[in-house]
């Protein structure tokens, strides 16, 4: 049976989170009332012209340069013609012939392999509207709020050869845009869309196979399941002796399968031409520079920094590292209380497990990272066991404010006075004197039980460390 | 432009009428059909240009890039406003037949 | 008419000025002027009445202002341009009842200048046409003799200026629209620099050809207009940051011609010109050599493959701007129709003219895979040839002279059936708009076969208007300006 190898190449669709829209000052809030971030500009009256945001260039040049693209000085905007409700003017703004940036690429890590993703251009357009189709009435309700919205469209070379590689390629490019602060990334609300074109080929062969565009996939879980199931229905026509036919294909999530748009969808001729009524962009090499300048550390090479900086394991380095918000909380913390391990542990069981619970963003949190530290740091200096750090956590993650103060506040100290704990442990040896027999008699588990018993006695507060100590020398005498 | 005459026939108008979202009658289409050729034969004379080497123009504009500070402004005009001209509102959305 | 409607806007902006016409007088005067001839000129397709004499009533109120140039002179706008709060149809059923919310810049200049609006001028259905016979609506008739076109796309706003409905009109130009009816109407028309004048609220039909630009009874009376209109707008993109200047000191100035080098283009003289238009041409340029002159001969080498160029650009770039009509967010719907796709399409067929739906069609043609290169961009590489003709016949003399049109106002009916004759009609006029540079054209005379006017088209150096109407200031004086005729 012949065996077959997947070609993948993504679209990627990503909103920039400037102030205002690509071509007209209406602002691009989320969630607005229908039509009321709507101006004649971006509805299409007659008459009407577009004028080009400059931050929405800006932004989009910096993910260019972000992936190593060759930025064009020199760009034009194209018209993409076609009739839809929520395209007002009868055409997009986009740019065709001659995008912003070119032949970039990133580079992604899949079973612990090293894979580079050819980037083949990006460009910038502007985004349609919404509609709402009743399902009652003959009627579809068009709210263009979101027309006009930039975008930057990401081509990918047909690089990836599985699901897994389209996956970590979204990863990646998603935190890229995120870490430089243009994207919000929001796959759910549509800030960061993904088309993909799929198809297979017989190993060996160079020749393409024909190929599907799947759309509808709105997070990386439906990516990957998508791509899984159109991989294995390409493969079962194939090998039906059938072809794979040239199509849009969306993705049904709650069926787990793609299903053609075909006869929902005419052949598009867009028809591309140069805007005439936007001058092409003509980017100053020495804007490109300073733009260039205040490009932050990229997630790949802050990852390698906290590899080499604080001796993280691999995972741990990665998780921290992506997210720049929690990479800068993270750094934050280790200033003030060196200790980047016990810190990096805290974050990722503690800190983590209570930013989802709560659906609170890290730089929205009230622990801030010096108190987390402190936390870390009076654990470290034994004013209060592990134990007593974690219960307290929840409460510290709310609140926020002095981990120290808030423990001698509700008495929780850990005791480390050790005629205190003496006194203690004999107190519980002396009022069980079977269990202590039962340990001379060679029952060593009766040690947990005094543990506890001690614990209760000192409401949780002994210093476990010392206990144990103690509890050995006199058990043993 | 082709070495040879294009001719349009009446299904070639009929097929650019669709992309244009026109629908006109047949007689309508075949009248059309004949004055594009006489239009589109007279264009090709453009053929004869021998435009090698020239970059095309498309505006005469010569000036930088015109470009807008990032700052929105959503007080110039009102929903109202917006909606005023449709043929059916509900005053939130514009109106249209359901889009299967 | 009245002795007041006689007048040019310069001689009734001053009476204004100095408080012996109010304002509502004015605008009175114009109103009356169109009740008397309108139901033959058929020029306006609105006229506000209330809100024009609301308007003058205010100016009055608050007393005439030095500096505002055009206090209190009543105006028409062709309806391409959008005036807020007035309908702005195109000449279109498909624009049918749309009333914008926003303004064209162009026209808050005027406003702001103090001029008073007295509605919407007829044209040419989106404005597209040599005769404004395509108008939706009705048919404007040429003062000068009722049973000729008045010229297109600006018929309206020619027809209106010729016959003293108003002191001034807007209209706009995409491949000739403003001059040719002026100069089949006899009055003056300008069409500025692309760039110079913004484009904002100008409903599109060329949108790298279009200007808007004013039609007037005078030189200096256009002069005036255009220093109101012109400038800088942050809402096109287009629009040149080139300074404006005081266009009507610079007109008024110049008294004569001398050091003024006049170019012939070979192309425009002593072929494809009627000869009796040739001769009133010719009576014309000899007067201004009279006035000290030197004629050169120039050569615009491309000329004979401007029409393929201008149509070829012009119908792709409608085909797109055009698009928007889909009865969606405004206009007519077709109320029936019960599926989305039937909508945009009875919409469309029944809202537009048949000009336009052929211009639309072979716009979508020009444009569609496996022909943009043959001719969309083979045109736009013509287009850069053309341009150069021109700015290198202008490094040989100040200004390119010609003639506006190859013949004059033909007779109703005459053209219609032929569109390809009707574009050839554009020989003179498109090349200019494809080079973007300005021009005008100036009545010079009547022609002796058919005694209709001839108008004198002069061609500049890109942001050179000055330099223009000077020359045909100068020209204008020596000749004597055409007065408002009554419709005949």
């Amino acid at each position: 049976m012949t065996q077959y190898e997947t070609v993948i190449g993504l679209e990627v669709h990503a909103q920039l989170n400037t102030e205002s829209k690509l071509f007209c000052p209406c602002s691009t809030s989320f969630g607005q009332e229908p039509n009321t971030n709507v101006c004649e500009v971006c509805s299409g009256m007659p008459g009407v012209l577009p004028v080009l945001n400059r931050t929405a260039v800006e932004y989009a040049a910096k993910m260019a340069m972000a992936v190593d693209c060759v930025v064009n000085e020199h760009s034009v905007f194209a018209r993409k013609n076609y009739f839809y409700p929520d395209l007002p003017k009868g055409y997009q703004i986009s740019q065709y012939e001659l995008p912003l940036a070119e032949h970039g690429h990133l580079d992604i890590e899949v079973k612990g392999e090293t894979k580079r993703i050819g980037i083949t251009r990006i460009h910038m357009e502007d985004d349609a509207g919404k509609s709402i189709h009743s399902a009652s009435d003959n009627a579809s309700y068009v709210d263009l709020n979101r027309t006009g919205t930039p975008l930057i469209e990401i081509v990918s070379e047909p690089d990836m050869r599985g699901p897994e590689e389209a996956v970590a390629y979204l990863r990646e490019l998603h935190a890229i845009l995120v870490n430089l602060g243009i994207c919000d990334g929001n796959m759910e609300q549509g800030s960061f869309r993904c088309d993909a074109n799929v198809s297979i080929r017989p190993f060996g062969q160079e020749e393409f196979g024909t190929r599907a565009e799947l759309k509808n996939m709105n997070s990386f879980r439906n990516v990957q399941r998508a791509l899984e199931y159109e991989i294995e229905r390409q493969k079962d026509l194939v090998e039906d002796g059938d072809k794979v036919v040239q199509e849009t294909r969306l993705y049904d999530a709650d069926k787990n399968a793609t299903f053609s748009m075909r006869g929902k969808e005419e052949a598009h001729d867009y028809r591309y031409f140069p805007d005439p009524d936007l001058i092409p962009i003509k980017l100053d090499p020495a804007w490109l520079e300073d733009w260039r300048k205040e490009l932050p550390e990229s997630p790949q090479a802050r990852k390698q920094r906290f590899l080499d900086q604080y001796g993280l394991p691999e995972d741990d380095a990665l998780i921290l590292a992506l997210d720049r918000a929690l990479a800068q909380y993270y750094e934050a913390a280790v200033s003030a209380h060196n200790e980047p391990k016990m810190i990096a542990n805290w974050m990722l069981s503690e800190l983590l497990r209570e930013l989802n619970q709560s659906g609170i963003s890290v730089s929205e949190c009230k622990l801030t990272p010096e108190a987390l530290a402190e936390l870390v740091r009076i654990i470290d200096e034994g004013l209060i066991s592990g134990k007593i750090g974690k219960q307290i956590f929840p409460e510290l993650f709310t609140q926020g404010g002095s981990a120290e103060a808030y423990v001698k506040d509700k008495g929780l100290v850990q005791i480390s006075d050790t005629s205190a704990l003496d006194a203690a442990v004999d107190e519980v040896l002396a009022e069980n004197p079977d269990e202590v027999a039962a340990y001379k008699g060679g029952n060593k588990k009766v040690v947990g039980f005094f543990m506890g018993q001690i614990m209760k006695k000192t409401q949780g507060q002994a210093n476990p460390k010392l206990v144990n100590e103690i509890l050995a020398k006199k058990l043993n005498t | 432009m082709s070495d040879e005459k294009t001719t349009l026939g009446v299904e070639d108008a009929a097929a650019i009428a669709k992309l244009a979202r026109l629908d006109l009658d047949q007689d309508v289409l075949a009248r059309f059909a004949g004055q594009f050729n006489a239009i589109l034969g007279y264009m090709d004379k453009l053929s004869e240009l021998d435009t090698s080497g020239v970059e095309p123009m498309y505006s005469p504009s010569e000036h930088a890039t015109v470009f807008r500070e990032d700052r929105a402004d959503n007080d110039r005009f009102s929903r109202d406003d917006v909606l005023s001209n449709a043929p059916e509102s509900d005053g939130s959305f514009f109106i249209v037949p359901k889009i299967v | 008419m009245s002795s007041l409607n006689q007048k040019s806007l310069l001689e009734v902006r001053d009476l204004l000025q100095a408080g012996e016409v109010t304002a509502v007088e004015a605008a009175t005067a114009c109103l009356q002027r169109i009740d008397a001839t309108d139901a033959t000129l058929k020029a306006f397709l609105h006229v506000d009445r209330e809100a024009a004499l609301s308007q003058a009533k205010e100016l009055d109120q608050a007393g005439p202002d030095p500096d505002k140039p055009l206090w209190g002179v009543p105006i028409a706008i062709k309806d391409v341009l959008t005036v807020d709060g007035m309908p702005a149809t195109c000449a279109s059923k498909i624009l049918e009842g749309f009333t914008p919310f926003y303004e064209a810049t162009c026209v808050t200049g005027l406003k702001d200048a103090g001029a008073v609006i007295l509605g919407k001028l007829n044209m040419d259905e989106f404005a597209m046409g040599s005769s404004t016979e395509n108008s939706a609506y009705q048919t404007t008739r040429n003062p000068r003799n009722t049973e000729r076109v008045p010229g297109g796309s600006s018929g309206g706003s020619a027809a209106s200026v010729a016959s003293g409905q108003v002191f001034a009109a807007l209209g706009t130009d995409t491949g000739g629209s403003i001059r040719q009816p002026a100069s089949f109407c006899g009055c003056v028309g300008v069409k500025p620099t692309y760039g110079r004048v913004s484009r904002y609220g100008l409903i599109a039909y060329g949108s790298s050809l279009d200007q808007a630009g004013p039609l007037t009874r005078t030189v200096a009376d256009s002069a005036v207009l255009l220093s109101a209109m012109a400038g800088h707008d942050p809402k096109d993109s287009t629009s040149a940051n080139e300074p404006t200047e005081d266009y009507l000191a610079a007109t008024l100035d110049r008294k004569d011609l001398k050091g003024v080098k006049l170019g012939l283009p070979k192309e425009f003289w002593g072929q494809g010109v009627d000869p009796e238009v040739e001769a009133a041409l010719l009576r014309a340029v000899n007067t201004a050599k009279d006035l000290g002159a030197e004629l050169v001969e120039v050569s615009l080498p491309h000329t004979e493959y401007a029409v393929s160029t201008y149509y070829i650009i012009a119908m792709a770039e409608a085909s797109s701007n055009l698009a928007r009509l889909d009865g969606v967010r405004y206009g007519h719907r077709d109320k029936d129709a019960q599926e989305l796709i039937d909508m945009y399409v009875k919409s469309r067929t029944q809202g537009f003219g048949e000009e336009v739906q052929r211009r639309i069609m072979l716009g979508t043609y020009v444009l569609s895979a496996g022909y943009y290169d043959a001719y969309y961009r083979k045109a736009a590489q013509a287009r850069r040839l053309i341009r150069q003709d021109y700015l290198d016949a202008l490094d040989k003399c100040d200004l390119i002279c010609g003639a506006v049109s190859p013949v004059v106002a033909w007779k109703m009916d005459e053209l219609i059936g032929d569109p390809l004759k009707m574009y050839l009609m554009d020989i003179f006029t498109s090349p200019l708009n494809l080079a973007g540079l300005p021009g005008m054209s100036l009545p010079v005379g009547i022609d002796s076969a058919h005694s209709m006017p001839v108008g004198l088209q002069f061609m500049a150096k890109p942001f050179h208007e000055a330099d223009m109407l000077g020359a045909a200031h100068a020209l204008e004086q020596a000749i004597g300006p055409m007065a408002p005729v009554e419709p005949v």
